[in-house]
């Protein structure tokens, strides 16, 4: 009864391709920006922004881009954190050698070479597809590690192979406190995610769909396959290169090349998976559940058992629980979380009526 | 140029290659009867390997602590085949493929919950530092051994798909599920026959890998090798497993003994994936694998 | 929906448990039991609990306040110590006293944070080696022993072997080591002494996890070492000792690091660890006082963490014996000038900024003999504490050497150097207050 679009009638034509067409849609979208830029800061406390909220935040920027790798463009990429690591990594060191340099222009930095390396790998994937072109980002998941612990130009010749991350000044403010942290990558991610929603909805995303659907068929209607499949792992690096400098700057402040390892590229793809495969919210739901679990089971279980569960039994059991979750994804619902929502948000267009 | 220590590497890396191709021969095995891509083979490798070592710390004589673990095992593929594979059967092999992902965490965490994460030592009663000398190279004893075991289970299998009722039904679900079903032969008892091959498979890769390395939750990110082992062999064929392992583990061995150097060492774990892109590159089904054919 | 459940539940569970933990002094335990390193985290984690509940079972906590912890899965990663950290940092009433993260990565992870939460770190035998310059690092303490002592110490030992140190000139020391940025750091200081002593040095990495070295140890023999200087970590060091013995190097050449010497890594190696040398902070054996008292006021009560067998026996429990008796000891010292109630970070800093061990505590701590007497001062926040070497005989590991003290004229140049060089850049004015 709420969420009807009786009576919303569009006026012109750049109002009936707006992103959200739907009024109740815009004041939802509103709703949630303002709880997130107003509501959160004000009642939550510093644990909760540094380490729940800031790398949920950086996490789904990198599940956002993989989305648009292989939920939106079909390519199966098991090498998402060896783009972060470049961007971390190119980031750092456009900053240590031209200090004066902004952090944010950095970032941007960080995520041209995260594109150019995206697309470098990304060439295999014009002659082979599905899990072979898996195979092919798993050598670059492997290669890059390898290179950025090898060679300590990368480093800036450290000892120890960390680096650690110059602070950051915006307009003269610090971003040194879990709060302007904070701000910094929702406004980032915020402006990312309606940037990936929009291109989904373009001629480029009508493309990768395509191309994720049936590449030859894709081809035999005019899609320029190379170039179509090119610019996802552009984009698609670009974002994760973004990611992995938010990850090195903001949420740990220090970086060493196994941060990137394959467990985080597991970790993301099972973030897109569980949260729905092709779609904005999906890179969000996912990521949220990914890192609130184990951090439920953990105080849950110390709540129940009093500490008498080891912590190792706990993080057993975490294992088997998300595999056991994807499984169950992959089952109930292939298209994740989002679709559940959405799913949820067509009943409610017909709510109170049954049909 | 030092040929006896030339000789020591290559064939120390065929033998090591060996042992890659044991354990993608479980890849290869499922592949073949279900289209799917196991990843959670090297989990399966870990969870024979801790059941056995487990149950002979047990103090179960070594045959019988064989047949428990694959009486286990079995148990494991009839419900990995009701519970995860049964409900995906009409799905993209990319779902499927993400479910034996899951799978893959599951049964690592369960290996663990179940039996415990220790480092456990295998005894398989061959001496692993005894080593046959030619010249001036020596060849490691155990090496060997794990060869010619690898080597006897790739014979067994092959003449078991060749001339057995249920290998040429294998071969034909391989070909055609639909096919194979019209032609009476039943799916879902194939499908069991076939993971339970595959552990039978993990089992022995999980001894010798378990002997060699001890038993631990390190050994499953051996399938992770096994992976460029099949680019190159070819998804599909046995002895493309075989073929595949002996050019990865030499490959690799040479790389980095000989080029290591020059790029400052440690190349052991990206070598076989970029050779495993070039030859996606230039022959994607692999040496010995079917050609792919699309329709549209 | 789910984000807000659990965000209710977590609410509830940290007041519920902060409630508990009042009116005791609260140390984290950030361990790890699973993941690649879970095999060698669990027994140390064991060890400290163990103590700490002996402490509080013998003496009733210190200074009559009891000691609260808990413990947080960190999986060795460093996002999740972040988060283990910045969760525990406020607990109990003053304050979590003192983090061990056990991990390098996870001990740069959060250095950058320590001043503004008051809260110091002990990374004993690990962590940023130029911490050990207090005036820059007030908040870090590489206590006992740093990653360049112990490579001096170990250089030393060698030199021992052959007869003095003029004899290591035209020996050839081959060093294996983790390719990481643990395993990268002792390189610098192997260089320097290489060039003081004369001796060729040549580097083999091992690629993480280092399950196959089969091709590093064809290329350790090409190279035909007199000694080689192991620095894994993880299923790395057995298959090392492994690997040494196919390529018909005697174990008694290697000289491991202090994390590459437990029972871990020669017992799954079976004969060809025997002979293996390697350096530790503390002496092998089982015999002292503490122990004792562990198994008896905490194994007897039916309260221990771990298995009854690895108590005194296992080198990595022994470490999380270390780790208690290094907590406790500073909050001890803290408490000689606060006064005895629970301790916040900042007054246990102070503590751990003047503990002064020697004999007469050692002897009455019951750990006489177990480790060296040393002294920790706001510029060497290491304390210069002598290392041991240990030899594995099939069985146990048995004395190699007597505590041989580390060269501090090589390290504590290039220490001074590369604090200087980190205040620069982070601003930081050094001094000792």
């Amino acid at each position: 009864m709420f969420y009807r679009e009786a009576g919303q009638f569009k006026t012109s034509y750049k109002k009936d391709q707006s992103i959200l067409p739907i009024f109740q849609d815009r004041i939802a979208m509103v709703a949630m920006l303002i709880f997130c830029f107003i509501v959160i800061p004000l009642f939550a406390n510093d644990y909760w922004l540094a380490s729940i909220l800031v790398p949920f935040l950086a996490l789904s920027l990198a599940a956002l881009g993989l989305n648009v790798l292989t939920g939106y463009a079909g390519q199966i990429s098991l090498g998402t954190a060896a783009f972060m690591a470049v961007g971390a990594f190119a980031a750092f060191n456009l900053q240590v050698r031209v200090p004066e340099i902004p952090f944010l222009i950095a970032f941007l930095w960080g995520g041209f070479c995260a594109a150019g390396v995206g697309i470098l790998f990304g060439l295999p994937s014009l002659r082979i597809k599905g899990f072979y072109l898996a195979v092919a980002t798993l050598a670059a998941q492997f290669f890059i590690e390898w290179l950025f612990t090898h060679f300590d130009w990368f480093t800036n010749y450290s000892t120890s192979g960390v680096i650690t991350a110059p602070p950051m000044t915006l307009l003269g403010m610090a971003i040194d406190n879990p709060l302007s942290k904070y701000f910094l990558v929702l406004s980032i991610v915020v402006i990312c995610a309606f940037f990936v929603r929009n291109l989904a909805r373009s001629e480029i995303g009508r493309a990768w769909m395509a191309v994720r659907d049936m590449d030859i068929a894709a081809e035999a209607i005019g899609i320029n396959l190379m170039k179509t499949k090119l610019l996802a792992f552009g984009v698609s690096s670009f974002l994760c290169g973004l990611a992995g400098a938010l990850w090195a700057y903001v949420v740990l402040g220090t970086v060493e090349p196994q941060a990137f390892d394959i467990a985080r590229s597991f970790e993301i793809l099972f973030m897109i998976v569980i949260g729905g495969l092709g779609s904005v919210s999906g890179a969000f739901l996912g990521a949220g559940f990914m890192i609130l679990l184990p951090i439920l089971l953990n105080n849950v279980g110390s709540l129940i058992t009093g500490g008498t569960i080891s912590t190792e039994t706990i993080a057993h059991i975490e294992y088997m629980v998300f595999g056991a979750f994807i499984i169950f994804f992959l089952i109930v619902e292939p298209n994740g979380l989002a679709r559940l929502w959405q799913t949820g948000k067509e009943k409610l267009r017909l709510w109170p009526f049954p049909y | 140029m030092d040929w006896w220590f030339f000789l020591e590497v290559f064939i120390g890396g065929l033998l090591s290659g060996v042992m890659y191709s044991l354990v993608a021969l479980g890849f290869v095995l499922i592949f073949k009867a279900s289209g799917v891509f196991n990843f959670a083979q090297g989990a399966m490798v870990l969870f024979a390997a801790l059941t056995f070592v487990r149950l002979l710390e047990m103090g179960i004589p070594m045959l019988a602590a064989v047949g428990v673990t694959m009486i286990i095992m079995v148990i494991l593929a009839i419900a990995i085949e009701r519970i995860v594979l049964r409900p995906l059967v009409n799905q993209d092999l990319i779902i499927l493929f993400m479910a034996t992902i899951g799978l893959n965490y599951f049964i690592e965490g369960m290996a663990q919950l179940v039996w415990d994460s220790k480092v456990h030592v295998l005894d398989l009663g061959i001496d692993e530092y005894d080593a046959f000398e030619i010249g001036e190279a020596f060849i490691n004893k155990f090496d060997v051994y794990a060869a010619l075991i690898a080597g006897g289970l790739v014979l067994v299998l092959s003449l078991f798909f060749r001339y057995t009722v249920i290998g040429r039904a294998l071969r034909a679900v391989a070909d055609d599920h639909q096919a194979a079903l019209s032609v009476g032969i039943p799916l879902r008892t194939i499908w069991i026959y076939v993971w339970s091959t595959a552990g039978l498979v993990a089992l022995v890769a999980g001894a010798v890998w378990g002997s060699k390395l001890g038993v631990q939750f390190a050994i499953s990110s051996v399938a992770l090798k096994a992976i460029p082992v099949l680019i190159i062999g070819g998804f599909t064929s046995v002895p493309g497993a075989i073929l595949g392992g002996l050019i990865v583990g030499c490959g690799e061995k040479l790389a980095e003994v000989y080029l290591g150097g020059f790029v400052g060492g440690a190349i052991e774990n990206w070598f076989p994936y970029m050779l495993a892109l070039l030859v996606l590159m230039i022959r994607p089904e692999g040496i010995f694998g079917e050609k792919i054919i699309e329709r549209v | 929906m789910s984000k807000f459940l659990s965000s209710v539940v977590s609410f509830i569970v940290f007041f519920v448990v902060s409630i508990a933990i009042a009116g005791e002094h609260f140390v984290p335990i950030t361990s790890y039991r699973t993941g690649p390193y879970g095999v060698s985290g669990a027994p140390a984690a064991n060890g400290y609990v163990d103590y700490l509940k002996m402490i509080n079972a013998r003496d009733g906590g210190v200074g009559g306040v009891k000691l609260a912890w808990e413990e947080c899965e960190t999986a060795y990663k460093p996002d999740r110590f972040v988060e283990c950290y910045e969760r525990l940092k406020n607990k109990g009433e003053a304050g979590a006293t003192v983090f061990q993260p056990l991990g390098t990565g996870l001990t740069y992870s959060v250095i950058d944070r320590l001043a503004a939460d008051k809260v110091p770190l002990i990374t004993m035998g690990y962590g940023r080696t130029d911490a050990s310059d207090g005036s820059v690092f007030p908040w870090v303490f590489p206590l006992m022993a740093n990653y360049w002592s112990i490579s001096t110490a170990k250089i030393k030992f060698i030199g021992e072997q052959v007869g003095g140190m003029d004899k290591l000139k035209g020996l050839k020391i081959a060093n294996v080591y983790h390719d990481s940025a643990y395993g990268k750091e002792t390189l610098p200081v192997l260089l320097k002494q290489a060039e003081k002593y004369g001796f060729e040095l040549k580097g083999f990495p091992v690629a993480h996890p280092g399950l196959d070295q089969k091709a590093t140890w064809l290329n350790v023999r090409r190279f035909k070492p007199d000694y080689v200087v192991l620095r894994g970590w993880g299923v790395m060091n057995q298959t090392s000792i492994k690997e040494a013995a196919r390529a018909r190097i005697p174990a008694n050449k290697l000289v491991g690091v202090i994390w590459s010497c437990s029972e871990l890594d020669t017992v799954p190696a079976g004969k060809a660890a025997i002979g293996y040398n390697c350096s530790s902070l503390i002496n092998p054996g089982s015999n002292y006082r503490v122990f004792d008292d562990i198994l008896k006021y905490v194994y007897d009560a039916g309260e221990g963490t771990g298995e009854k067998e690895e108590v005194g026996h296992q080198q990595n429990y022994k470490m999380g014996v270390l780790m208690g008796i290094m907590t406790v000891e500073s909050i001890n010292k803290a408490t000689e000038k606060y006064g005895n109630k629970p301790m916040s970070g900042e007054q246990v800093r102070w503590g751990i900024e003047n503990l002064d061990l020697n004999k007469a505590r050692l002897q009455e701590m019951g750990i006489d003999g177990f480790i060296p007497t040393f002294k920790v001062s706001c510029s060497d926040h290491e304390g210069s504490a002598p290392v041991k070497f240990q030899k594995w005989n099939g069985k146990e590991f048995e004395p190699a050497s007597d505590w041989i003290a580390t060269d501090q004229s090589i390290i504590r140049p290039m220490i001074e150097a590369s604090a200087s060089g980190y205040a620069k850049e982070k601003g930081i004015t050094p001094g000792c207050n």
